[in-house]
C-alpha cells in the first residue's frame, strides 16, 4: 500500500514537473504577443474551422518552456489539452515560445497524413519565422494559422480514413466475462435476501475504495480540464507529428 | 438442516468474495501488458519508418556528395544492422535483447547525424527541395521515436508497478505467475536524440 502510494506520488511528480498553462480558449496567449484585433480574427477562423471540419486548432504562446525542448513540451501540452475528437485525434497545436525563439506545429495522430512533417516545416519556414524575425508576432501567427487551415481544408477525404489505419485505435476488446456475469446475478440475489451479506458488501466496497485510490496509473492526465469560454479538448492525442523551427 | 444451510451460505459468500475481487483487479495485469506491447509496436513502427526514409536520403545526398563515401556507407550499414534486429513483443522481458535493439538503433542515429552534418558543406544539396523535405521528415520521425519511447517506458513502468504492488501482486503471485516484468530502455534518451538540423 505504502509502496504503491509512493510510486504513484513519484509518477505524478514526474508527469507534472512542468507547469502547463490551462486551455482558456482557442488562443492561449500567455506570452502576450498577439494583438487584440488579430486575436479576435484568429479565434473566429479557428471556430469556423472546427464547425466545418471538427478539427481543433489551438494557438498557444508561453513565456517559458521551463528548460525543456519545445518538442516534448508541445507534445505534453497537446496531450494535456487533448485537442481533437477522441476517435479522430484531429487536432493541431501551434506553439510559440518567444523567449526561447522556438516555434512548433504539433499534429494529432489523425492529421499526420494531411499536415505532414514536411508541410509543417514549409509553413514554419515560409509563413512564420520570417515575420517573427522581423518582430511581427501577430502577423506571423496569423499567416501560419491561415496556411495550416488551407492545408487542412484542401482535402478532407483522406484524413477521415486515417485513424483506422493506426495501431492505437484497435482498442483491446475483452471477451464477455461470463464468470463475472453469473457472479453478479448471484450477488444481487444474496444482497436482497441476506442482511448479513449486505453488511459484508459494504465493508468490502469501502475497502476497495480505499485501495483503488492508491493504485491509480501514472501517465498523462485524463481530462482534468475546466476552462472558461465553453471550449475544451475533445480527447485527442498526438504522437509527436509536426515540425519545429527557430528564428 | 440449519447447520448445512449456514455452511452452504458460507461457501457461497467465500466464492462470491473471490469473484468480486476478480472483477476488481483480475483484468488489470493483462490490460497493462497489452498496452505496453502496443506501445512497443509503436516504437518499432517509428524506427521502421526512419529506416524507410534512409534509402531515399542516401540517394539524394549521393547525387551531390559522392566523395563522402565513408559516411554514406556507414549509414547504409548501420541501417542494415538496425533493421535486422527485431524485438518480438514476447521478448520484451529480456533486457539483453532490448539492449541489442537499442544499440543498433543508436548506431544508426549516430551515422545519420554525421550524414546530416556532412551535408552542411554542400550548398547545392542544402537547397535541394527533396533533401529539405527528407530532412524534415527525418526530424519528425526522430521526434515520433522519442514520443513512442517515452510512452513505452511509461506503459512498462505502469505494468511493472502493477506486478509489484497491491493488489496486482496477489494476481502476479497466483494466476499470472508466468508474467514477468518488462525491460525498459537502458541507455539515456540523449543517445537517441535527433540530430539537430539548422536551416
Amino acid at each position: 500500500m505504502v509502496a504503491a502510494l509512493v510510486a504513484q506520488l513519484c509518477a505524478v511528480a514526474t508527469a507534472f514537473a512542468v507547469d502547463f498553462p490551462s486551455l482558456s480558449g482557442r488562443v492561449v496567449d500567455r506570452a502576450d504577443i498577439i494583438g487584440a484585433a488579430t486575436r479576435t480574427a484568429i479565434e473566429q477562423k479557428l471556430a469556423d474551422l472546427e464547425n466545418k471540419s471538427g478539427i481543433q486548432l489551438v494557438v498557444a504562446t508561453v513565456t517559458s518552456l521551463q528548460g525543456q525542448e519545445i518538442e516534448p513540451y508541445a507534445n505534453e501540452l497537446y496531450r494535456k489539452w487533448q485537442l481533437g475528437e477522441k476517435t479522430k485525434n484531429n487536432g493541431v497545436l501551434l506553439l510559440v515560445a518567444p523567449s526561447e525563439h522556438r516555434v512548433r506545429i504539433e499534429i494529432g495522430y489523425g492529421l499526420e497524413g494531411i499536415l505532414t512533417d514536411a508541410l509543417s516545416k514549409v509553413i514554419i519556414a515560409n509563413a512564420i519565422t520570417p515575420r517573427f524575425r522581423a518582430g511581427d508576432f501577430s502577423e506571423g501567427i496569423s499567416r501560419g494559422v491561415d496556411d495550416i487551415i488551407t492545408v487542412l481544408t484542401t482535402d478532407s477525404s483522406e484524413w477521415q480514413q486515417r485513424p483506422s489505419l493506426r495501431l492505437d485505435y484497435r482498442q483491446p476488446t475483452d471477451p464477455t466475462n461470463w464468470i463475472l456475469l453469473v457472479a453478479l446475478v448471484v450477488f444481487a440475489g444474496l444482497f436482497i435476501v441476506s442482511p448479513g451479506f449486505r453488511w459484508l458488501v459494504l465493508n468490502v466496497v469501502l475497502n476497495v475504495l480505499a485501495t483503488s485510490t492508491s493504485s491509480g496509473r501514472g501517465g498523462f492526465s485524463g481530462g482534468g480540464f475546466s476552462g472558461g469560454g465553453g471550449f475544451s479538448g475533445g480527447g485527442g492525442s498526438s504522437g509527436g507529428g509536426g515540425a519545429s523551427g527557430s528564428w | 438442516m440449519v447447520v448445512s444451510m449456514a455452511v452452504v451460505r458460507g461457501v457461497l459468500v467465500a466464492t462470491l468474495l473471490g469473484l468480486m475481487v476478480a472483477g476488481c483487479g483480475y483484468n488489470t495485469i493483462p490490460t497493462y501488458e497489452e498496452q505496453a506491447k502496443a506501445k512497443w509496436a509503436d516504437v518499432q513502427n517509428n524506427y521502421q519508418r526512419r529506416a524507410d526514409l534512409i534509402p531515399n536520403l542516401v540517394a539524394t545526398v549521393q547525387g551531390y556528395a559522392k566523395q563522402e563515401r565513408d559516411v554514406l556507407t556507414a549509414v547504409v550499414e548501420a541501417r542494415a544492422k538496425a533493421t535486422s534486429v527485431k524485438v518480438d513483443a514476447s521478448q520484451l522481458i529480456d533486457p539483453e535483447k532490448l539492449k541489442q535493439f537499442q544499440d543498433a538503433q543508436s548506431q544508426l542515429t549516430g551515422a545519420l547525424g554525421r550524414l546530416i552534418a556532412v551535408s552542411e558543406n554542400y550548398p547545392d544539396l542544402k537547397s535541394n527541395q527533396n533533401f529539405l523535405a527528407l530532412q524534415s521528415q527525418l526530424e519528425g520521425t526522430e521526434n515520433r521515436i522519442a514520443v513512442a519511447r517515452r510512452d513505452y517506458i511509461e506503459a512498462v513502468r505502469t505494468y511493472n508497478t502493477e506486478l509489484k504492488t497491491f493488489p496486482g501482486i496477489l494476481w502476479a503471485a497466483t494466476v499470472f505467475r508466468s508474467n514477468k516484468p518488462m525491460a525498459e530502455f537502458t541507455a539515456s534518451e540523449d543517445v537517441a536524440k535527433p540530430p539537430t538540423v539548422k536551416f
